[in-house]
């Protein structure tokens, strides 16, 4: 039945009628990491809270319906979440991604390619059959972030998964910058979805998090195995406030998106601004000034919107990722790439969009001035 | 089978319900306002949580058994805990009440009960023949706090019981300062058991938390009443933490007490300190009573220097504890009552219980007692030349 219920319903009643011995409206937060055996084999389904834990297990089954997958597993950061999916890689093996991507997965892909020989092929994904000639019997996965940080190109991925799927490889889809409520890649082919939950789905820049989604039971299988056997779990606590936090996520993300609409339009007729990133949907934006220079005072001079890395919360962030989240990547790779000296990424928040508007306003009257 | 009280502290919390059906060893917490009802006209045991709540309950339960009563309330604060039983009373009541009592607990019954047409009398309690004195035909209660805060003073709970029973008056004891461990009010005929769970029952200097523990059912549910009505509650988070902490209790009392007796003695022996008040020295007058009715002679001591230069100096000079207000953490707390603890009492009573200027009072932490009395060592020193 729970099925055909909206999304919107899905995350309101996430948890609820879960504990009905009490009729708790919302479910309990088991801070106990061991659980009672009545004797030798019989487990009530929980044994050591790693393995399994009562709240962890309802975000996880919730995150699992959302997303369209069978599985899900709850990580203690976004970059948990993309180590347990790297596990599932044997040396020698490839994964295809696009050049665009956040610059903390850049890093542990370096890593993994460094000291496991499992190795990245970054590609500009101009087009399938570019793509696919990269393609070897190594090939095991196609990872994609989509819409891309922070240059927020998007891809099609039911042609991927279906490319991906040709050569017996997974599709692997980071959805943090749209999540379910915009996109849920399951549903078209995807085999893996992964999450920093810190983002959207906490949405109050208070919990740090990861989310995997997985489809078929053997897949689920093995990611499960690791995320026990490697136990970058997380938290009862954190995990009760990812369950708090979804509740108001789709709420929350129809505000994100007006407000980044408003924004982006405004931007476009700034003259100061050379180009705007935004794919028309979501919280998310990017935007390059005319001049580097004028970034330090850029920051320097917004009072309301806050300069400060990470993304997804209720408070506006605008990040310079040149030297934030892309501080890892070579300069010449990083421009390469197109994240260049001028380009800010813009968290839109869920403030009175007139108020984040003046705000910008203010800073590049100030601009102008100083020009 | 009757448990000794130490396994109790471990396991009073996960007794029974609802933990058991998963099998975790602690208590989850259910941060839950409300609760699903399964029908209209049979409602469960829990609907609001305000009037009730599991890990509230499991709390509530825990410290009703380690006080061997027969039913716990936990409120917001002690002192929520204090003013909820005091609440018990009614228009025209009276109470005798002892004079050494938390500067909170002296606040409230000299500022606010008058209002609800509730009168006291403060008496010294080391004196039964002044309690029975005091004792009018409107007197319906007797409140105790013994070991006193900050002087340390003894009252004879057992003497106070018998006239309260002969005067037909309630009982109401602060065992903030004892904890079950070491004093079992209701064993010897006290009707409420009263603490600041924020002190040792906690005692990682994290929360604030009250708790009450009933003799009977009946004035359980009055009590009842009055916390589902005033909604003074203890949340839930706070609930959990308190039942973790107790689980300590025994052994950060035991440690702290062991170095009290130490640090007493230490401070006893310099020419500068003019008075130590802790009941472990046999020079102290309630000696004998408070070990016919405690366990321990405690954690928490007070001293007094010859004048307030002195003991500013003394303050200034001390490295280890923490200078604070509030007591029974785990890390050292040193105190001056008559700008903290008892600042809401006018400087004439403050006097007249022995709350001078030169006072301090001293709780004892976990620190290492060689290194906490080399700290107090160094700062006499100091605090003689001021």
């Amino acid at each position: 039945m729970t099925n055909n219920r909206s999304i919107e319903t899905k995350l309101v009643q996430l948890g609820n009628l879960s504990d009905p011995s009490t009729g708790a409206v919302n479910p309990p937060i088991y801070l106990s990491t061991a659980y009672k055996h009545t004797g030798i084999g019989e487990s009530t389904g929980f044994d050591y809270t790693r393995t399994k834990n009562p709240t962890r297990a309802i975000l996880e089954a919730g995150i699992a319906d959302l997303e369209g997958g069978d599985a899900g597993f709850a990580c203690s950061s976004g970059m948990a979440a993309i180590q347990l999916v790297l596990s599932l890689f044997k040396p020698g093996e490839e994964l295809i991604v696009p050049d665009d991507l956040y610059g903390g997965t850049y890093r542990l892909f370096n890593f993994f390619k460094e000291t496991y020989n499992i190795k990245p092929v970054y590609s500009k994904f101009e087009s399938v059959e570019q793509v696919e000639s990269l393609i070897n019997e190594n090939t095991r996965a196609i990872f994609i972030e989509t819409p891309t940080n922070p240059l927020m190109q998007e891809f099609d991925l039911a042609t991927y998964a279906e490319l991906a799927h040709k050569h017996n490889a997974w599709l692997i889809v980071d959805n943090t910058f749209y999540t379910p409520y915009f996109q849920r890649p399951i549903e078209i082919g995807a085999d893996i979805v992964l999450h920093s939950a810190t983002k959207y789905i906490g949405g109050h820049n208070d919990v740090l998090a990861g989310l995997v989604v997985s489809k078929g039971a053997e897949l689920s299988e093995r990611i499960g195995f690791i995320h026990n056997g490697s136990g970058m779990v997380l938290g009862a606590m954190d995990s009760w406030l990812l369950i708090r936090g979804l509740k108001t996520m789709h709420l929350r993300l129809k505000q994100h998106d007006a407000n980044a609409k408003a924004i982006a339009a405004y931007l476009e007729q700034e003259e100061l601004v050379t180009d705007v990133l935004y794919t028309g949907q979501g919280g998310m934006l990017s935007f390059r000034l005319q001049k580097a220079e004028w970034v330090d005072a850029f920051l320097r001079n917004m009072k309301l919107i806050t300069f400060a890395e990470s993304l997804g919360g209720v408070e506006s962030f605008i990040t310079y990722p040149a030297t934030q989240t892309h501080a890892d990547m070579p300069y010449e790779e990083r421009v390469e790439r197109g994240v260049c000296d001028r380009l800010l990424r813009f968290s839109v928040g869920i403030e009175e969009a007139e108020d984040l508007i003046a705000d910008l306003q203010q800073v590049f009257d100030t601009l102008r001035k100083e020009a | 089978m009757t448990q000794h009280i130490e396994t109790a502290l471990i396991h009073a919390g996960v007794r029974d319900g609802f933990a058991n059906k998963k099998g975790a060893v602690n208590v989850p917490m259910y941060l839950s306002s409300t609760f699903h009802q399964e029908s209209i006209d049979e409602f469960g045991e829990y609907d609001y949580a305000r009037s009730g709540n599991p890990t509230r309950d499991a709390l509530e339960k825990a410290i009703a058994e380690l006080e061997g009563g027969v039913r716990g309330h936990a409120f917001a604060s002690g002192i929520a805990a204090v003013t909820a039983t005091l609440m018990l009373l009614s228009q025209g009541d009276h109470i005798v009440i002892t004079e050494d009592v938390y500067g909170g607990t002296y606040r409230f019954v000299t500022k606010v009960l008058p209002r609800f047409g509730i009168t006291h009398t403060f008496v010294d309690f080391t004196d039964l023949a002044a309690i029975e004195a005091a004792i009018t035909p409107a007197t319906k209660l007797l409140f105790l706090e013994t070991p006193s805060n900050p002087t340390l003073g003894i009252t004879d709970i057992r003497g106070v019981v018998a006239l309260a029973k002969q005067y037909n008056c309630l009982t109401f004891l602060d065992n903030t300062f004892m904890t079950p461990l070491h004093q079992r009010p209701l064993e010897l005929g006290v009707d409420v058991v009263i603490h600041s769970a924020t002190k040792f029952l906690s005692g990682h200097s994290d929360i604030i938390a009250g708790l009450t523990v009933t003799a009977d059912e009946q004035l359980g549910n009055d009590l009842y009443f009055i916390q589902n009505s005033f909604g003074n509650i203890l949340g839930v988070q706070d609930s959990f933490t308190l039942l973790q902490n107790m689980k300590t209790t025994d052994v950060r009392f035991s440690r702290s007490s062991e170095s009290a007796q130490k640090i007493a003695e230490f401070l006893d022996a310099d020419p500068l300190v003019e008075q130590v008040y802790y009941p472990g020295l046999a020079s102290h007058p309630g000696y004998d009573i408070h070990h016919s009715q405690c366990t321990s002679s405690g954690a928490v001591l007070s001293f007094r220097l010859p004048t307030y230069e002195k003991a500013k100096a003394l303050v200034e000079a001390m490295k280890i504890p923490v200078f604070a207000v509030s007591l029974g953490g785990v890390e050292s707390i040193l105190s001056y009552p008559a700008k903290m603890s008892h600042a809401s009492m006018e400087p004439e009573e403050r006097a007249k219980r022995g709350i001078t200027e030169g006072l301090l009072r001293f709780s004892v932490g976990l620190e290492h007692v060689d290194d906490l009395i080399a700290d107090f060592a160094q700062a006499l020193v100091i605090a003689a030349k001021a």
